[in-house]
This record gives C-alpha cells, sequence and structure tokens, in this order.
C-alpha cells in the first residue's frame, strides 16, 4: 500500500547514505539564468562536464524584458546573465531556448507545454515553483544552486525523504472561484509553513473536475506553504492534455506510457503522515491583504483584527499591515489599486487569458489603472492571437505584452513603483516582490480583471 | 569522501558568540536578498546587501533601527523567528547570509530549501524549542553582551545567560560534512558507477 508520492520517490533512489539523504535520481533539470552561473562555474572549478546533457532543458525567463524583445536587453547586468547562460549551453551542449525563440517562456509554463514534463518523472530546478510540474503526476521540486551543480555533475541531488500530506476536497468549485482561489484558500488555512517538511498530494472531487491547466496553478502555489512540492494523481485530463505534445511519446511508446502511468495512484488504504479534508464549496474568491501568500481571505471578508492573531505573531502581522497601509479589522472590498499584473508560472496561460478576457469583454479598464498583460509563453500568445483574445483585450483598452516571469518578481523593467497597490495573478506578496515599496494584493485572473475594469478590489461575480 | 579545497569549505565544531536578533517570523528569502540584486554570475558580494530593504533606505542611506545597523548587536550568529527562509529557493540567500559573516542562524523552524541551502555553504541552521528562542531574545533584550554556544560534535546549543542547553537535530552525515569541511558534490561523483548501473537497471 502506496502513496502516489511513495512509488515515484522509490523509483528513482540510487542509494541512500547510512543515516543520512538519498541519493535521487533526476529524469530531468529545467535551468534558467538566475540561479545556475554558479553551478556551471563550479563545473569549470572541477574540470566537469555535464552527465546527461539531454536530460537538461535551459529557458532564460526572469530577466526577460516584456517589451522589444527584438532588441538586445538594455540592462547591461540583466543581459550578461543572459549571455552567461546562452554561453554555458554552448560549452556544455546543453538545449537552450533563448529570448524570443518560439520555445522561450517561463520554464514552468513551457515544460509542460512541449511534453518535456511527464508522470511519473522527477524534475527539479533552480527555482521553488518547479512545484508546478508535479500536476501531472510527478516529484517535481525547487533546489538550491549548489544542488543544481549536482543534478549537472551526476543527474542526481541528496535530498532527505519529506513526509507525505494529503489535502482532500470535497465537492466542486462554485461558480466564479478559479483554481487559484482554491489554492490562496488553502495556504491561508494551512499559514505559509504549514506544509514545511512535506510532500502535498492534492486530491477530491474538485480537484479531479479540474483542467490540467487548473491543476498547474494549484500544484505551482505548493511552495507558499512551504510544502516541498505538490502533486496530483495523472488521469484522463492528464493524457488527453500530453498527447500529441511534442516531446510526448508517440505511437505504441504513447500506448505503452499510458498503461504505466495509470498506476501511478495512491493506493486504497495507503496511509499518509498528515490528511486534511476541505469542503471546496468553501471557497469564495480570494485576494491577500498582507505580505505573505498566508495572509489571505475571502474577498468580502475582513481583514483580522491584531487580536485574533497569536502573541508571538503581533509584531509580524503589524508591521506586514504598516507596509500594505491596511488596518486591521477593515474591509478589502472597494479599496482603489493602481497597477493589475495577469502572468507568472502562476497564471500566464490560455485559460487565465480566456478567463480574463471574458470578464472584461465588452467592458473597459478603468482609466487610472496600468495593466500589464504578460502571456506565460510565446505558445500562449499565439493562441491567444489565433482565438482573437488580443482583440477584445485591445477594444477593452489593455495591451499584451511578450513573454517572461516579469513583475512577478520585477528582475527586468516591469516594477510596481513605491507604495502603489498591485493586484496581481502571482505567487508572492512579499515586501518589495514586486519593486522596493511595491504593495502587491494576490488573486486569481477573475478578480484581476474585476479590480482592472472598475479600479478597486471587486468581487466578480457582482 | 574526498578532501576538497575551496573558500567556502570551512571546519565547524564549536563556536560561542554573541547574537544578532531579529524577532521577525516568516523572514522570506526576498527579503534576505531581494530579487533586484540576484544579478550577479559569482557568488561574491551578496553580505554588502544582505537584508538590503529593512537594512538601508531608498537613498541607500542605513535605517537606523534596524538591527544590522545598531553597532550594540553584532556576532556570528543570528537569531530570527520562527519559518525562516521561506519562498524563493535561491541560494544567494545562504551567500548572502555567509558573506555577512553569520556562521549559525537559530531559528524555531526553517523552511525546507533554506536549510538545504545554508548546509551547502556549512551555515549551521540550529532549530529551537519556541520557549529557548524566546528566552534568547528576552536575554539579548536585557543585555546584548549575552553569548551562546553552539557545540556541533555533541549537537547541544547553550544559551550562555541562563546556563540552559537543548539538543539540536542534524543528520550523521550532514554533521560529517560540517567537521571535515566537505561536500556533496565529491560525495556524489564517486557514486557514477552506481548512477550508470541505476540507469541500465530501469530501462
Amino acid at each position: 500500500m502506496k502513496t502516489l508520492f511513495d512509488k515515484i520517490w522509490e523509483a528513482h533512489v540510487v542509494s541512500t547514505v547510512q543515516d543520512g539523504p538519498t541519493q535521487l535520481y533526476i529524469d530531468r533539470m529545467y535551468c534558467h539564468e538566475v540561479t545556475s552561473p554558479q553551478a556551471f562555474d563550479g563545473l569549470r572549478n572541477r574540470g566537469l562536464k555535464v552527465f546527461r546533457p539531454s536530460q537538461i532543458t535551459c529557458i532564460p525567463d526572469h530577466n526577460i524584458p516584456t517589451i522589444n524583445q527584438e532588441a538586445p536587453i538594455a540592462d547591461p547586468i540583466s543581459k550578461k546573465q543572459v549571455d552567461t547562460l546562452e554561453r554555458n549551453t554552448k560549452e556544455f551542449g546543453l538545449t537552450h531556448y533563448h529570448m524570443g525563440h518560439e520555445k522561450n517562456g517561463i520554464i514552468h509554463v513551457v515544460g509542460p507545454e512541449n511534453g518535456l514534463s511527464l508522470p511519473g518523472m522527477t524534475m527539479v530546478c533552480g527555482d521553488s515553483h518547479t512545484s508546478t510540474h508535479g500536476a501531472l503526476g510527478a516529484v517535481a521540486f525547487g533546489i538550491g544552486t549548489s544542488e543544481v551543480e549536482m543534478v549537472l555533475a551526476t543527474q542526481c541531488v541528496f535530498q532527505s525523504r519529506p513526509k507525505t500530506m494529503r489535502l482532500n476536497f470535497h465537492g466542486r468549485l462554485k461558480a466564479g472561484v478559479t483554481s487559484k482561489d482554491l489554492a490562496l484558500y488553502v495556504i491561508a488555512k494551512m499559514t505559509t509553513g504549514g506544509a514545511t517538511g512535506y510532500f502535498v498530494e492534492y486530491a477530491g472531487e474538485a480537484i479531479r473536475a479540474m483542467s490540467m491547466e487548473e491543476r498547474l496553478t494549484v500544484c505551482n502555489l505548493s511552495i507558499e506553504m512551504g510544502a516541498r512540492g505538490g502533486m496530483i494523481a495523472p488521469d484522463e485530463v492528464t493524457f488527453d492534455y500530453i498527447k500529441g505534445r511534442e516531446f510526448a511519446p508517440k505511437g505504441a511508446e504513447w500506448d505503452a506510457a499510458v498503461e504505466k502511468w495509470k498506476a501511478l495512484k495512491s493506493d486504497e488504504g495507503a496511509t499518509f503522515d498528515k490528511e486534511i479534508d476541505f469542503d471546496a464549496t468553501d471557497i469564495e474568491p480570494m485576494v491577500t491583504y498582507g505580505t505573505n501568500p498566508g495572509m489571505g481571505m475571502g474577498i468580502n471578508e475582513s481583514i483580522p483584527t491584531l487580536e485574533s492573531i497569536d502573541e508571538a505573531g503581533r509584531i509580524s502581522f503589524a508591521k506586514s499591515l504598516e507596509y500594505m497601509g491596511f488596518n486591521a479589522g477593515e474591509k478589502m472590498l472597494g479599496k482603489s489599486i493602481d497597477y493589475v499584473f495577469l502572468g507568472s508560472c502562476t497564471n500566464g496561460r490560455i485559460e487565465d487569458f480566456r478567463q480574463f478576457t471574458e470578464y472584461v469583454k465588452g467592458k473597459k479598464k478603468a482609466d487610472h489603472v496600468i495593466a500589464w498583460l504578460v502571456p506565460g509563453s510565446w505558445a500562449v500568445d499565439k493562441q491567444i492571437k489565433a482565438e482573437g483574445l488580443d482583440k477584445i483585450l485591445t477594444e477593452a483598452g489593455f495591451e499584451l505584452r511578450q513573454p517572461g516571469c516579469s513583475a512577478c518578481l520585477a528582475m527586468n523593467d516591469d516594477k510596481v513603483p513605491a507604495g502603489k497597490y498591485a493586484v496581481s495573478t502571482s505567487n508572492r506578496n512579499f515586501e518589495g516582490r514586486q519593486g522596493p515599496g511595491a504593495r502587491t494584493i494576490l488573486a486569481g485572473p477573475l478578480v484581476a480583471a474585476a479590480a482592472a475594469v472598475n479600479g478597486c478590489i471587486t468581487d466578480p461575480r457582482a | 569522501m574526498g578532501e576538497l579545497e575551496g573558500a567556502n569549505m570551512e571546519k565547524f565544531i564549536t563556536l560561542t558568540s554573541t547574537v544578532v536578533p531579529l524577532p521577525i517570523e516568516n523572514v522570506d528569502t526576498d527579503q534576505i536578498i531581494p530579487a533586484r540584486f540576484l544579478k550577479a554570475t559569482s557568488k561574491d558580494g551578496f553580505g554588502d546587501n544582505l537584508f538590503r530593504d529593512w537594512r538601508y533606505d531608498k537613498n541607500d542611506q542605513p535605517i537606523a533601527s534596524f538591527v544590522l545597523n545598531n553597532p550594540t548587536y553584532n556576532g556570528e550568529i543570528l537569531v530570527a523567528g520562527k519559518n525562516f527562509g521561506s519562498g524563493s529557493s535561491r541560494e544567494h540567500a545562504a551567500w548572502a547570509i555567509a558573506g555577512y559573516g553569520f556562521k549559525v542562524v537559530v531559528s524555531s523552524f526553517f523552511a525546507d530549501i533554506f536549510k538545504n541551502n545554508a548546509m551547502n555553504n556549512f551555515v549551521l541552521p540550529v532549530v529551537v524549542s519556541e520557549e529557548f528562542l524566546a528566552e534568547i531574545f528576552d536575554g539579548v533584550n536585557a543585555n546584548p553582551a549575552i553569548t551562546l554556544t553552539i557545540n556541533l560534535e555533541e549537537q547541544i546549543i547553550t544559551n550562555n545567560s541562563n546556563g540552559k542547553s537543548e539538543s539540536f537535530q542534524i543528520n550523521p552525515y550532514k554533521k560529517e560534512c560540517f567537521v571535515k569541511g566537505l561536500d556533496d558534490i565529491d560525495y556524489l561523483i564517486s557514486k557514477k558507477d552506481m548512477i550508470e548501473r541505476y540507469e541500465i537497471a530501469r530501462v
């Protein structure tokens, strides 16, 4: 009787150090420009080659500008980092989807959409949102640069085996409630460190009813409650999504793969170290009011009062509200906002653009709101145009930018100015995350669309 | 395990030091080192920007109220509120802490990825109970000169202001790495034949 996690993990154990960590084999590693240069330097210093080059895919995404990608990157330091990745991929013989390449985009969008990420795999990247790929039924997690170097050198990492947790969602999400809302709801319940030390499996009717892209959003946010990763057992939704994608198995290999993937589920009666049940019908559209993703609430609720917070946490809570310019106990509804960001590895996929467009169709963007609409990849951009969503967006006063991580962490020029409020479909509302002094309110694509049109926090169902 | 020579490889057995207190919970790695400072392609210089936006204002002037700018507090041990190092996997956070000169971070709870990154840079994360942590904060509040002693061999942390000790966990393999100044990559490279056998067996 094994959990889904146990099955995949155990199939990848090369050895276990006595009283120490597990040597885990990695099927695929993704590298971006920010967390890899020191790892490649490490290889050079040790005089090593990349052990399994065909299992590494390199994509610059964090520093990429979202306008004028045709021109060289203007910021010389960003340019150097992006150029360094290209040089390293040439020197070590690795696949590289450079800026402007048709397969360029955010790693966690590009991997699944090309069939590079598949059920049953172990996957890593020097990026905590690698948990995204677990939605396909895989063990995928973020690592540090020393560990990137380990994988480049040996295709293995040393990891302590995490504990397992299953989160069951009974019932279905209500109309107007997105998978992002479900994730923000769970993080608020669990707190930002509540799943630390665990690998989480999401299960239940609400999860089964989700499309593949909705599942990717849920797993993406696993790290925001501290989880090592998140995963969902593959099913017909998964197989339909993968079939025909460029690097997915084809013909007889496809049939054999699906047969194998069908066994990737937690056995009846398998025990988890922790199991928690939620009622999906309790979930409302969510917003965050503070400076970590666990500080979230239903859009019609009020910010907690100071007295309702544990004594040890009050300093942090007060500091957080002071940064945000909010008062304990007050409502978020109707608060004026300045920026809207649709995009990131959390909500930069075609379904997110469809939801946003559906809401703003026939309406107009509020004049004072600056909106950044950033597709997660060139493939998403192409699909937006094929469906004519770009025309509807233009009529409503929006413009589309070019793909990249963009304002999620503001390593490029897409920075929210100090003191300004941004409703963002990204994953982190940490102090300064979207620019020094920027104030981030995390939400799903529908709440973001309603904020863009009304210029303030609005329930998209109203 | 083969010996490796490198700038970061410092052997660690015991340490007694004054502490720098940071009684904030959920300190995320974006605070430890903001994203705009992640553009370097080497591991050097991150210590200068440790806690950048809490430490300096927008005109790059030190913010007097922040603990790193307060000459009363110094030492090689950072003591922080629970869930330290959450968020982004950036190892730059560990490089910043090591680069600033901290050898140990004490908290009641660490985020997973940060903990691995810290250990891979020979910064020891020491997990203590909530009570023990509160007593350190109270102690250093009353007297900034108090010291902690970390004995890695015995896995004991002592608050020298009240004489109380607690044992802390570290797996024996990692402890040996710390004590001998070894890193994982050497060990993994020595296992390459085993990796190749694994690859053949799974096909």
